[in-house]
C-alpha cells in the first residue's frame, strides 16, 4: 500500500472495489471514483457462481443475454476487472465455515470474509500497492453476512481493518482510515440501511445508471435450496465433504435420480443438456436410448450390471419409448467400449419420488 | 467488434504469427476469460494468442474483457463444428 503520510500534494489514492456484477458493487466503485480515486474491480470465481455458466446450458436459455455482469459493470465504470479463480481455496469455506451456513449450504459471512481476505492479499502485493478496498455492503441488506454486528467481523477476520470502506453505508459505521485520512470526503457517502432497494435505485438514476442488473436469489448457487439438496446428497453418498470443480457443475444439469445409494443417474432435460453431458462421456459411463428418441444420461458413482439395468429401465421411462414394450439402449463406458441392451422402460410411478434428489 | 465468417478467420490465421494458443473448450464462463487473462500476463506487447472456446457466453465476455483491458480482439468466429476461436494481440 502506498506511504500514507500528508504532504501539500497528496498522491491519488488507489482503491480495489469487489465487483459482484451487481447494482451495489456498481454503485459503491463509481461513489469512490467520483472523489478522484483511482479504483480497479476484483472478482472472484468460486464455482458457484450463478454469473458463469447458467445460461451458457440449455438450449431454451439460448436467448438469453450472456453477459457477464461483472465484466459489464467494469465496463460501464471504465476500470480494469481482475478476475481470480479461487475455486479450489474456496472449498474449505464451504466444507467448514466458522460462521456457519444460511438457510441452505450457503456461507455467507465466512465468503464474505474470505473475499475481502483475498482481495486485501492481492491489492496489498507490492505490483498492485492500492491503499483500500470497497465492497457494496450495506446493514441489513443481507440475513446472514450483511448486518451491523458483521461489518467489523468482516473487516476484523478478512484483515483489512479499517481499509475497508463500504461507501454505501459508510455513515452508519465507523470512521474508516480513507475517511478519517481525507482520501475520501466521509460527507459524500452514504447511510443506506435494510432490505429496501429504493436508495439504490435512486442513487443509480443519480449516477446516470439505466441497466444493471438485479438478479433474483443473489449470485450464488449455494443460496438455492435445490442446488443445495444435490450437494449435501453427494456428500451423504461420498461419506465426507467433498468436490471437484465438475461435480459442482453438473449439480446444475438434468434431474438427478438416485436409485439406491452407491450411484445416481444425471438425465438431461434437453437438447443443450445432451450437449454439454456429451462433454463428460469420457469421465462417465453414459447412457443412451438406441430404439427411441431420449436423453442423454451419466452414471455416477459404483454400479454393477443390475445397478446399469436398473438405470436403463429409468433412461427408458424419460426417452420417447417409455410406453414402448421395450426400449434399445447402448451403454457406454468412460473408456469407449459399449453394448446395446433391451430394457422394459419403468413406469411414472415405479420412479420414486424419494429417488429424486 | 471483428466477429467474421470461418473462412475469414482461417485466412487471417495463416496471415498472422501466433506466439501461443490456448484450449478452453468445455469450460464455461469466465473460465475461458480467466485463462486467457493469466495465459496473456505471460505474452509480450503485441504477441498474439489464439483461443479456442465453447461456451457461446465467451463471445460477449472476451470481448468486453478485452476492451477493458486494453487487449485487441483482431477477430473472432464461429466454427461449424461450434467451437469459437479468437485471435487477440496483446
Amino acid at each position: 500500500m502506498t506511504d500514507t503520510t500528508t504532504s501539500t500534494e497528496q498522491p491519488q489514492r488507489k482503491a480495489v472495489a469487489l465487483i459482484s456484477g451487481g447494482l451495489d458493487s456498481l454503485l459503491a466503485a463509481k461513489v469512490v471514483m467520483d472523489q478522484g480515486v483511482h479504483v480497479e474491480g476484483i472478482n472472484f470465481y468460486t464455482g458457484f457462481c450463478v454469473e458463469g455458466h447458467t445460461h451458457a446450458i440449455r438450449k431454451k436459455d439460448k436467448e438469453k443475454q450472456k453477459r457477464n455482469n461483472a465484466l459489464w459493470s467494469a465496463e460501464q465504470l471504465g476500470i480494469k476487472l481482475h478476475i481470480i479463480d479461487i475455486s479450489e481455496e474456496y472449498k474449505d469455506i464451504v466444507y467448514n465455515p466458522k460462521h456457519g451456513y444460511g438457510a441452505n449450504l450457503n456461507p455467507c459471512l465466512d465468503c464474505k470474509i474470505f473475499m475481502v481476505n483475498q482481495a486485501q492479499a492481492w491489492a496489498w502485493a507490492e505490483e498492485n500497492n492500492f491503499d483500500f478496498i470497497i465492497t457494496g455492503e450495506v446493514i441489513g441488506q443481507r440475513p446472514k453476512s450483511q448486518r451491523k454486528e458483521t461489518m467489523p467481523i468482516i473487516a476484523r477476520e478478512s484483515g483489512a481493518e479499517d481499509r475497508l470502506l463500504r461507501p454505501l453505508c459508510a455513515k452508519n459505521l465507523i470512521p474508516t482510515l480513507p475517511e478519517r485520512e481525507g482520501w475520501v470526503n466521509r460527507e459524500e457517502m452514504y447511510d443506506f440501511s435494510g432490505r429496501s432497494r429504493k436508495p439504490q435505485f435512486e442513487l443509480a438514476k443519480k449516477l446516470g445508471f439505466e441497466d444493471y442488473a438485479q438478479p433474483a436469489g443473489g449470485c450464488c448457487f449455494l443460496t438455492d435450496e435445490n442446488y443445495s439438496k444435490k450437494l449435501a446428497d453427494l456428500w451423504a453418498a461420498r461419506g465426507e465433504k467433498r468436490y471437484e470443480l465438475d461435480d459442482i457443475m453438473l449439480l446444475k444439469v438434468g434431474r438427478h435420480i438416485r436409485p439406491k445409494k452407491n450411484f445416481k443417474l444425471i438425465v438431461s432435460r434437453e437438447e443443450g443438456e445432451n450437449n454439454f453431458l456429451r462433454g463428460y462421456k469420457k469421465e462417465f459411463t453414459s447412457i443412451h436410448t438406441v430404439s427411441h428418441g431420449g436423453p442423454l444420461t451419466l452414471l455416477e458413482g459404483s454400479f454393477d450390471k443390475e445397478d446399469i439395468k436398473l438405470a436403463a429401465q429409468i433412461v427408458a421411462r424419460y426417452s420417447g419409448g417409455k410406453a414402448a414394450e421395450k426400449v434399445t439402449v447402448e451403454v457406454e463406458n468412460f473408456e469407449g467400449s459399449s453394448y446395446v441392451m433391451d430394457v422394459v422402460p419403468m413406469q411414472p410411478h415405479e420412479v420414486k419420488e424419494k429417488w429424486h434428489v | 467488434m471483428p466477429k467474421i465468417s470461418e473462412h475469414e478467420f482461417q485466412q487471417l490465421e495463416s496471415e498472422l504469427s501466433l506466439a501461443d494458443s490456448l484450449n478452453c473448450s468445455r469450460l464455461l464462463c469466465p473460465m475461458p476469460v480467466i485463462k486467457t487473462q493469466n495465459k496473456l500476463k505471460e505474452l509480450a506487447e503485441g504477441e498474439i494468442l489464439k483461443i479456442l472456446c465453447t461456451d457461446p457466453g465467451t463471445m460477449a465476455d472476451i470481448p468486453t474483457w478485452s476492451r477493458i483491458n486494453d487487449i485487441k480482439v483482431l477477430g473472432y468466429a464461429e466454427f461449424s463444428d461450434h467451437t469459437i476461436q479468437f485471435l487477440l494481440q496483446k
